[in-house]
């Protein structure tokens, strides 16, 4: 995405923070399905490992940073190149946070599971939203690798899915605690753990929208998706 | 692509260029070109050696006159009048168009008088009103308090980036209505192009200044306009956060990203 430059050192230290910001991504894909799995398998050890991860999340985000802004004060990059890096820096920012998101689904579980109530609660309902959530970052993470705007329009549209499904989890749940008190306890914390699968799909639905700011130069936060769509045409 | 729709409704062209070719001989060095340079704006002009940047400098104070085998066709309306058929003196054409090279050219004389002597050619001052004016113009380009305790040294004594102000200070004395600057700073050292370049912002309050420059960080740290310039074609004019920010054409992004060549 960044090659070409009259300088190869450059072009180099582009394409390094680039790779970085995916490895990142793909460290913070492994804590998704690490999470997700622990969830649906009441695994302490699995959910210890999400934790575990956390540490190298939070190196690498730092690492970035520090490499973007060594280029910004070495290059004065300008239009793409200077489009790029503000981007990657906001997408690492994401994915950082998205990590944060998985460890605290591992939390979520470590406590649904120390009350002693897991098999009663509702949690397979979640497996929807947090495949899809899951899925969504990992398109996010492709189109952002080849700076396809159609790809992260299609991301745009699909995470108003798992808002709806977050909805239908809620409405569900609330069924649940008024049918049993002794559930309210468990069952909030199996809430938190849903918003943290619908904040993962808004920080792939951020990133999306970083690519189209990379290609176009359009800041499309808080834009409707019409007008969105009349950015790409 | 038009040219003459880039600058905002609520500014005024100064300049007002039409379909401008300029020759060297038979080398056409400038292709159709179509731009207005908006009044009380910085305007500078990029693009790689020998784009023709500083040969449009030059159509606008008819400067490229001093050489027979070169000749501009087109029109370049000042105030309303094309400049290259006025039959008004040239020499009355460049006070109001006034220029500062790419190298520091002091006269060899005192400060004092390498700012007077412009004036004297075009007015006629007494010795109050004379030194009142070269202080004037030596506080425009921030030299004053450089220099005040020692007007009868020669120009030449001064370092080069109070050369190039000094320069600057003799341009604005004779209250030109435009400034052209040709690499004003490629000779200066940071500090004095820092000075430079405050001085570029200020003057526009009362001047239009149009900047060559080959130094992309100065464009776009001091112009409001930026014009992308290639082998004697406009390729892009637009407002500067925009040509560094996202630029329309290909070959704009390109130059300015550094993937030229």
């Amino acid at each position: 995405m960044s090659d070409k430059h009259l300088s190869t050192q450059f072009d180099s230290e582009l394409n390094s923070v680039s790779s970085q910001m995916m490895e990142l991504g793909g460290l913070v894909e492994v804590q998704i399905h690490q999470a997700i799995y622990a969830l649906s398998q009441f695994s302490v050890d699995v959910a210890n490992q999400v934790t575990a991860a956390e540490t190298k999340v939070n190196a690498m985000e730092v690492d970035i940073d520090r490499e973007i802004s060594s280029i910004i004060a070495r290059r004065q990059p300008t239009a793409r190149d200077l489009r790029l890096l503000i981007a990657i820096s906001k997408s690492t920012a994401n994915l950082e946070r998205v990590g944060d998101e998985a460890e605290k689904i591992a939390r979520m579980v470590r406590r649904i599971i120390q009350s002693g109530a897991p098999r009663a609660l509702p949690s397979l309902e979640l497996r929807v939203a947090s495949d899809m959530a899951s899925g969504l970052l990992r398109k996010a993470l492709d189109a952002f690798a080849r700076l396809d705007t159609s790809a992260a329009l299609a991301i745009l549209k699909e995470d108003d899915f798992i808002d709806k499904e977050f909805d239908g989890f809620v409405r569900k749940l609330i069924t649940y605690m008024m049918e049993d008190p002794r559930m309210i306890s468990p069952s909030l914390d199996l809430l938190f753990l849903a918003k943290a699968i619908e904040r993962i799909g808004d920080h792939a639905k951020n990133i999306a929208e970083l690519i189209i700011y990379i290609v176009k130069g359009a800041d499309v936060r808080h834009t409707p998706l019409d007008q969105i769509e009349s950015v790409l045409k | 692509m038009n040219m003459a729709n880039v600058i905002s409704k609520d500014e005024r062209s100064k300049i007002s260029i039409k379909n401008l070719d300029f020759y060297y001989g038979k080398f056409r060095a400038l292709k159709d070109i179509n731009l207005d340079i908006p009044e009380n704006k910085v305007t500078a002009f990029i693009g790689p050696s020998g784009c023709g940047k500083s040969t449009l400098l030059r159509v606008f104070n008819r400067m490229f006159e001093l050489y027979p085998e070169q000749r501009a066709e087109g029109e370049v309306i000042l105030d309303g009048e094309n400049l290259l058929t006025s039959k008004k003196d040239v020499a009355l054409l460049r006070a109001k168009v006034g220029m500062v090279f790419q190298k520091p050219t002091p006269f060899p004389m005192s400060i004092f008088d390498n700012i007077a002597f412009g004036v004297k050619l075009f007015e006629n001052l007494n010795t109050s009103d004379m030194e009142e004016r070269v202080e004037w113009a030596l506080r425009k380009a921030a030299l004053w308090n450089e220099v005040k305790d020692k007007l009868q040294q020669n120009g030449s004594s001064l370092s080069g980036g109070q050369q190039q102000r000094l320069c600057i200070a003799r341009g604005v004395a004779i209250k030109p209505e435009v400034l052209l600057l040709d690499e004003p700073c490629s000779a200066l050292d940071p500090i004095s192009t820092a000075k430079v370049e405050e001085l570029i912002i200020e003057l526009k309050a009362d001047y239009t200044v149009v900047i060559v420059t080959h130094n992309m960080q100065q464009a776009a740290r001091c112009s409001d306009y930026t014009a992308y310039m290639y082998l004697g074609d406009m390729i892009e004019f637009g407002a500067t956060e925009q040509i560094f920010f996202k630029p329309n054409r290909q070959e704009t992004e390109d130059y300015i990203t550094g993937r030229f060549g």
